[in-house]
């Protein structure tokens, strides 16, 4: 191993708000070096000043020894170093040879004319190479979000890149398909090239890095060695303090009235005899991989989508949902995995967004909007849920991700709604936030809310659960109380992947 | 793996025309079939619409749009759109006739300077676009009236008309191509067909068509991957341009002259033929092949509807219905995919 990049007193402020000072980070061939910090860390932007998209304001980058300026993601790819980011930059209507090559098409004898079936044939090599089962002609538009990844990882080796940075690459995945990924990091690390890996899961960065950098306020902090270092070590390092709870903090048991009942949910193949009841003041837990249909039951039951059959019981009494409205109406609110894009108007300020889906309550007999009543409003669930803003005219999008989603929940609470269904709630939000969360979904449920949880993240659901549903392929495979869930018996539910022909002749 | 798990694949059939009702290819075809129903529904309402004079008429009456509509789909497919097309096409024709009519140039000369000003309003609308960052709707509308105002401005408000012996009309209304006593396909239809197919190389075949495609689809994945999105930006507008500036050459050899007041409107109808073509106005999917044929469907309905003795204010009323359910149609595919 020897040493690939070296970045040294980097500086860096945006519009006078200091992103690193002073920051530090060295990355040696063949390791995969494991960037954490909560959010606002300054670690994206450490990654992106290395891979030019930001310019430094001060400070060194060595490559190789060599002292290197990176004015342009052209220029970082031109010194072998690609960076992977979150949101995947792929053109969907283009093929995968067609994104990998995109930029610096191979050569043809006439200038500007494109030689597709070089661009195929050269694609096939490098994902040959990944052992990737990839059609080079395939649409990138229809690939899963896993292959999309695939795709950008062969791009970036097809630069012959020596510096791979990876920006919560498993946020999307699902756990085979990270296992997948970890065959390629490992494929990548035999070849000698060095990964930066960027991410909040604790567990993986213990499973595949080398070493822990850890950054904090826009500071360098500390580099370990992964093997001799603890998770609950990093994540004090992160958050400059002594571990917060680590042990589960389940509230007091709900009482037993049924507040919310589905039966008979059926949609094609996608969602298959689904049925089961909520409690009042409980939070039940939605568990489960990817596309197992978690979120397809949560958007069926509030209207969002159209489904074969449903029965809905709210409070004991029969109801139909057509639309959102209709949920709304009923008191049940849906908080979208998405909160930029379904839970939120992040150009409206704070005060918009918490009577967005209360409006009619504020406004007069005369159709006009009551303001200062909305001020009003939304400075009582400022302060009531503790979210952090300069004041209630602040823009959305000027918000972190732990606060926009106390703002959606504000909004669903200002609309008077009794069931709550949570579509992963800490999705991209750091780790200091997420226990805010937490105690505030206790502080609900306490209140009387129900809550559904609908997460990936087993610790999470194990964490906050009165009681735990595990899907599989649209079916309920398993339910279990908070006493007797552990990872591996959620685990064994959400695998649990029965024939359609088996299930059919045991339900006649 | 990637193909679907679906166990039994019987329905082969349902597969297949659900395959064929995603694909974008679909959208071509509904225009295409839109087009025949269009033919087929005139010629049996009247004996004249078959005739050869009408065809010609319709073929002449496409060349200039269609033109338009081949220059503006890059633009549409990049996710941008250009107002200025129209009145770009009646300043180049302008610029022309100045060229040849008044300073007396050869003909060749002003075909050239009528294409390079179309060609410069469009690399400066791609500058504001790409380089000021103002949004396409409204760069594209500064040049609209700029372009517009330019025209009166430079005719002094008169049409300026061409020496009738100089043989420019031949360049639109002539005939090289021609089965005797049967049809005679008018020049300007030839023009327009290689514009197209040249549209169609350049759109399919090279680097500036992979580009248009790939900023339509993410330009900031295209930018990250090093390509000089600002750069491909300006060079896809210019090409507009160009042809917008062709456009004003063929208008301007089949009437003859240069009119200035004309012009505004035009790019309506090309975008439209874009639209009715499968041209996605989100970016990152057309072709030429569909906006010719979407070219087509508005002409022959105009001139169906006109045979019909429609007034001339419900053909409008028509068109504009044809558009919506084009478009509309195009939304549920992609809903369903």
């Amino acid at each position: 191993m020897e040493l690939l990049v070296e970045m040294r007193g980097i500086n860096k402020a945006f519009a006078g708000v200091t992103a690193c000072e002073g920051c530090q980070f060295e990355l040696h061939t063949g390791e995969v070096h494991a960037l954490v910090g909560e959010n606002g860390a300054g670690k994206s932007t450490l990654m992106k000043i290395l891979a030019g998209v930001y310019r430094k304001d001060a400070g060194q980058i060595f490559l190789r020894g060599r002292e290197v300026e990176i004015p342009s993601p052209h220029a970082a790819q031109m010194l072998g170093i690609t960076m992977i980011h979150q949101e995947l930059n792929l053109m969907p209507h283009l093929t995968v040879a067609q994104n990998i090559f995109i930029g610096r098409e191979p050569r043809h004898p006439i200038p500007f004319l494109l030689d597709d079936a070089k661009i195929n044939q050269q694609a096939q090599v490098i994902l040959d190479s990944l052992h990737l089962d990839l059609n080079p002609r395939q649409r990138v538009g229809g690939l899963t979000v896993a292959r999309q990844q695939m795709v950008e990882i062969a791009k970036a080796l097809s630069y012959n890149s020596q510096v791979l940075i990876m920006d919560e690459p498993t946020a999307a995945l699902t756990e085979a398909e990270i296992e997948e990924l970890f065959h390629t990091i490992n494929r990548l690390r035999e070849k000698g090239i060095g990964i930066v890996y960027i991410s909040h899961r604790m567990e993986e960065i213990k499973q595949i890095t080398n070493r822990v950098t850890v950054m904090r306020d826009g500071h360098y902090i500390e580099t370990l060695l992964t093997p001799e270092t603890t998770i609950d070590r990093v994540i004090s390092l992160m958050v400059g303090r002594t571990i917060y709870e680590s042990k589960p903090e389940l509230p007091e048991t709900p009482s037993e009235d049924i507040v919310l009942e589905v039966n008979n949910l059926n949609r094609g193949r996608e969602l298959r005899g689904v049925s089961f009841k909520l409690k009042r003041g409980e939070i039940l837990g939605f568990a489960g991989l990817m596309g197992a249909g978690r979120t397809e039951v949560a958007r069926a039951i509030v209207g969002a989508d159209h489904c074969d059959s449903i029965e809905l019981k709210v409070n004991g009494k029969s109801v139909t949902i057509h639309h959102p409205q209709d949920a709304v109406q009923r008191g049940i609110g849906y908080l979208s995995e998405d909160r930029k894009r379904y839970g939120l108007v992040v150009g409206m300020d704070v005060a918009n967004n918490v009577s967005m889906a209360s409006l009619r309550e504020f406004v007069n007999s005369l159709g006009i909007i009551d303001d200062g009543k909305i001020r009003q409003t939304a400075k009582q669930q400022v302060d009531a849920l503790a979210i952090k803003t300069p004041s209630v005219r602040q823009r959305v999008r000027n918000l972190s991700g732990g606060n926009q989603q106390k703002v959606v929940i504000a909004k669903w609470l200002t609309a008077d709604t009794d069931i709550l269904i949570f579509d992963e709630p800490t999705r991209g939000i750091d780790v200091g936030a997420k226990s805010e969360i937490y105690k505030l979904l206790n502080e609900l449920a306490r209140h009387g809310k129900s809550i559904i949880m609908i997460s990936s993240e087993l610790p999470e659901i194990l964490r906050m659960s009165h009681r735990i549903i595990v899907m599989c392929e649209g079916r309920i495979t398993g339910e279990l109380t908070s006493a007797e869930a552990t990872q591996e018996k959620i685990m064994r539910f959400a695998t649990q992947r029965t024939g359609v022909v088996e299930t059919a002749s045991a339900a006649q | 793996m990637q193909t679907s798990t679906m166990p039994q694949q019987n329905n082969t059939l349902t597969a297949v025309a659900g395959r064929l009702w995603k694909s974008e290819a679909l959208q071509r075809i509904l225009a295409f079939a839109a087009l025949v129903i269009l033919i087929i529904v005139f010629s049996l309402s009247s004996e004249n619409f078959l005739g050869p004079r009408n065809i010609e008429g319709i073929l002449i009456a496409t060349a200039v749009n269609g033109i338009l509509a081949v220059g503006v789909t890059f633009v549409i497919i990049t996710g941008g759109i250009d107002l200025s097309i129209g009145t770009v096409m009646t300043l180049s024709a302008v610029i022309t006739a100045k060229v040849v009519s008044e300073a007396g140039a050869p003909l060749p000369i002003g075909i050239l300077a009528g294409i390079l000003t179309g060609a410069l309003a469009g690399l400066i609308n791609g500058v504001v676009i790409a380089r000021m960052r103002v949004p396409p709707f409204v760069a594209t509308l500064g040049m609209l009236y700029i372009a517009k105002g330019l025209s009166l401005v430079l005719s002094e408000l008169a049409p300026i008309y061409f020496d009738r012996g100089s043989g420019f009309t031949d360049l639109a209304t002539g005939v090289i191509l021609q089965i005797p006593g049967v049809i005679e396909i008018p020049n300007g239809v030839l023009i327009m067909f290689g514009a197209a197919l040249i549209g169609s190389f350049i759109l399919f075949r090279t680097q500036l068509g992979r580009y248009t495609f790939a900023l339509g689809s993410n330009e900031e994945a295209a930018r990250i991957s090093g390509v000089n999105t600002a750069r491909w930006k300006m060079i896809v507008y210019t090409v507009a341009g160009v042809f917008s500036g062709l456009a004003g050459v063929m208008i301007a050899a089949r009437l003859n002259s240069a009119q200035p007041s004309l012009g505004q409107g035009y790019e309506l109808d090309a975008i439209a033929a874009v639209v009715i073509g499968g041209t996605s106005l989100s970016g990152g999917e057309g072709s030429i092949f569909g906006t010719v044929i979407g070219a087509f469907v508005i002409s022959v309905l105009t001139n169906g509807l006109r045979i019909l003795s429609v007034p001339q204010e419900w053909q409008s009323v028509v068109t504009g219905a044809i558009i919506i359910v084009a478009v509309f149609l195009d939304m549920i595919r992609r809903r369903r995919s």
